[in-house]
């Protein structure tokens, strides 16, 4: 199953490249990543999903924990959070179709932050699942390029209770 | 004891100004060179010896070391060499070992090395030369990534480019590299950096945010773990390294013999607890005892302390121990349901959870279960044929167990003698087998007996090694002559890549492809007496006991003694591979 994992970390290079080479080395998955400094300087976090059953996450997040410039690692999987993805998503457009693409993009509440004759560029945030419709519903007209960031996830702090 | 390992310049007259202490001692606010903090900080951490390999980048380092008698270097053959000597000196020893090389071929040389003590969790400082800072990246001459190349084989490692950090990574390192579940550290060393002036800077204390291992196991874990004790009719503790290099002999041997439970090691663990000791069923795993692995498969209770569940331990996992409920006491929260899932996992140090684990527990009744394992171990010892007029090469270790009481350092190499050590050496000490268990490192064996050697003058030191391994790293035989380094070596000559010959006979038909060794082997008697080594061959089963007891007077330098042993016998019992412990096969019948 997928897990959104949240990792805090001193940031530096050196540190970077362990975490991606115990997923490479151990053969774990990485289905994205996405990482920026966090609220403190010279720490970064890092949001990472991933797959596999209870045993794999296991050893994910044990490893990762034996990282020494690692500070936290949390598995946010099984608590309640919220999680975004930001992509840019260029589609071609003739005027003939701007008007339906114009459509999908008020539903989705995405914003249009480039156009050109022959084509738009969309800016939408969601989760990854909302990103994922979105691009869908967009490949009839011609997706020409996407760059999306990955998740990137925190802990929902209210929980309705207490 | 005599100092047999000097450090001097041969002739000490070529030196100029050296002073009894060297360097003049740098007042705390006055700037020094990297090179001379990188000395002062390893004196300060309690480092005696260091091996290394100069080169271009390490030329400011070296000329410190000139001048600093006090710290002694002891020049290797070859960056592997050195590495393992490293290594042997810190499982001896039980401080961290350290070696310093050069940049690119020099580091890349220390690789093996390092990947062997990763795997056995041994802690190493490995100090690596770099170019200048400026010019990493632009494939400079002996330019290697170093610390990309180790990165999965390291606990951490360190690029150094403030001279003003030097001194607290260096700090940093050992408490790493020795706190937790040990493990190599490597600092990476810009020549500029070396020679330019800093100050040394010390942590007062070692704080390393996100490093913080768990030392004292969750005491309401030891309660549940001491019931399930108490109330086992089939017990069996399943011992590994940790407890062994964790320094918590005594506190298992205390255990085991409150609890009256039988224990059983892996070949990381031999040494533990006495080999003779009643309750000891002697290793486990694909070349361990009847009683041992049968032990373990039909247990109701595992009680797996310092180990790590290792294949070679497990045999096929589905097969592996399926009746038992399991306790697992580990330093490494990762190491804890990775293969096998433990019902009570306890994180901590062996040396602190044991102890309060002995407090809780009783003396389960188990009488039935331990006459079980009598009757097994009766009528299932280790044996072989012995024969008068060829040496069995597992009569050249009972011979050596012998002579040495079971007391000496004995480290192996990989291949049949390393499990026929692991068989019929009979250990009584703990820190006393040092082998490459998770590796399996041909050419370990003898450099790490020249470390532990130089570690520790006080305790013999034997090398058992093959014909085909030795000569992965025969070179360091100079270095043993050079530095006078008492090591015994008996080479288990049997012309064959041994172990490998042996899968070859009993699961490809005899179809020894590329495992003959005897056309291309040296003469190793006079190959030893080039280095200057006294040399012995040894061709009749009368004739090894008293060249043991001649080797055992030669304490002035290394003693090389070829044993030419029957070619092809095996190693038995055994579980091949993908059987599980419980399908093991006694003997080529
Ligand atoms: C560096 C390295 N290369 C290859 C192997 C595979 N291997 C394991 S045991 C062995 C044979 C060792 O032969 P020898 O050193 O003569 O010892 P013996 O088994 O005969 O006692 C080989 C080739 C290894 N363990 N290490």
């Amino acid at each position: 199953m997928k897990h959104t994992i949240s990792v805090t970390f001193e940031h530096s290079f050196n540190t970077l490249s362990r975490i991606a080479g115990l997923f490479s080395g151990r053969g774990f998955n990485i289905d994205s990543i996405s990482l920026g400094t966090a609220e403190k300087e010279g720490l970064a976090r890092m949001t990472l999903t991933t797959r596999g059953d209870e045993r794999i996450i296991e050893q994910i997040t044990k490893q990762l924990n034996k990282l020494i410039n690692i500070i936290k690692v949390v598995d946010l999987t099984f608590e309640p959070f919220v999680e975004r993805e930001l992509a840019l998503i260029k589609v071609s457009a003739s005027p003939s179709v701007r008007m339906e693409i114009m459509q999908i993009v008020s539903i989705f509440r995405a914003k249009i932050i480039d156009i050109s004759p022959k084509s738009l560029t969309i800016e939408l945030t969601g989760s990854a699942d909302k990103v994922n419709a979105s691009i869908s519903m967009l490949k009839p007209f011609g997706i020409i390029e996407t760059a999306r960031t990955g998740s990137v996830a925190l802990r929902r702090e209210f929980q309705g209770k207490t | 004891m005599e100092r047999a390992i000097v450090n001097k310049a041969e002739n000490p007259d070529e030196k100029p100004n050296s002073t009894e202490t060297g360097f003049p001692v740098q007042p705390e606010n006055e700037k020094m060179s990297g090179g001379e903090i990188l000395i002062c900080a390893l004196l300060d951490e309690g480092v005696d010896t260091i091996f290394g390999f100069p080169g271009g980048v390490l030329l400011h380092i070296y000329d410190v070391i000139y001048h600093k008698p006090e710290l002694r270097h002891i020049l290797i053959k070859h960056e592997q060499g050195g590495t393992h000597a490293a290594d042997g000196y810190a499982r001896a020893t039980g401080k961290a070992g350290v070696v310093l090389v050069t940049s690119g071929p020099g580091a890349t040389n220390t690789v093996t090395g390092i990947a062997t003590a990763f795997m056995d969790s041994i802690p190493l400082i490995i100090l690596t030369g770099q170019v200048p800072f400026a010019m990493m990246g632009n494939d400079a001459f002996q330019e290697a990534d170093i610390i990309g190349v180790t990165r999965p084989i390291t606990k951490h490692s360190y690029l150094v480019r403030d001279v003003n950090e030097l001194g607290r990574v260096v700090q940093e390192a050992f408490h790493i590299a020795t706190t937790g579940k040990p493990g190599p550290v490597l600092i990476d060393l810009p020549k500029d950096m070396v020679a330019q002036k800093g100050y040394y800077n010390r942590l007062k204390k070692m704080k390393i945010r996100g490093y913080n291992p768990v030392k004292n196991g969750h005491f309401h874990q030891i309660v549940k773990a001491a019931d399930a004790i108490n109330k086992a009719k089939k017990p069996v503790f399943y011992v590994g390294g940790g407890v062994n290099f964790g320094n918590a002999s005594a506190e298992l041997t205390e255990l085991v013999e409150k609890s009256n439970i039988p224990v059983t090691t892996t070949l990381m663990g031999l040494g533990a607890v006495r080999s003779d000791h009643p309750l000891n069923l002697g290793m486990l795993g694909m070349h361990g005892t009847w009683a041992a692995n049968m032990a373990v498969s039909e247990c109701d209770l595992l009680i797996a302390v310092g180990s790590r569940f290792d294949d070679r331990v497990t045999g096929r996992l589905n097969g592996f121990s399926v009746k038992s409920k399991k306790i697992h006491i580990d330093i490494d929260p990762a190491s804890i349901s990775k293969n096998v899932t433990v019902d009570i996992p306890i994180v901590g140090d062996v040396k602190n959870v044991l102890p309060k684990l002995t407090e809780l527990v009783e003396r389960p009744d188990i009488s039935a279960w331990l006459q079980k394992l009598d009757s097994w171990k009766e009528a299932h010892p280790l044996k072989y044929a012995h024969r008068d007029d060829t040496i069995m090469p597992q009569y050249v270790i009972e011979k050596i167990s012998e002579i040495t009481n079971g007391d000496a350092i004995v480290v192996t190499d990989v291949g049949q003698h390393q499990m026929w050590t692991a068989q019929f050496y009979k250990f009584n000490r703990p820190r006393s087998l040092l082998s490459s268990g998770g590796l399996g490192t041909m050419g370990y064996g003898f450099p790490a007996a020249v470390g532990a050697a130089v570690g520790r003058p006080d305790r013999k030191v034997f090398c058992i090694a093959g014909d085909g391994g030795f000569q992965m790293t025969s070179m360091e035989l100079a270095t043993a002559v050079k530095y006078k380094i008492p090591v015994k070596l008996a080479i288990i000559n049997n012309s064959f890549l041994g172990m490998v010959r042996q899968w070859q006979q009993l699961f490809f038909d005899k179809r020894y492809s590329h495992t003959y060794l005897k056309d291309s082997n040296p003469d190793f008697v006079k190959l030893a007496e080039s280095y200057g080594a006294t040399a012995f061959r040894i061709q009749r089963p009368r004739e090894v006991v008293p060249t043991l007891q001649k080797a055992m007077e030669i304490k002035n330098g290394p003693v090389v003694m070829d044993f030419i042993v029957a070619k092809e016998a095996n190693v038995f019992p055994m579980v091949p591979a993908g059987a599980a412990l419980y399908e093991m096969i006694e003997d080529e019948n």
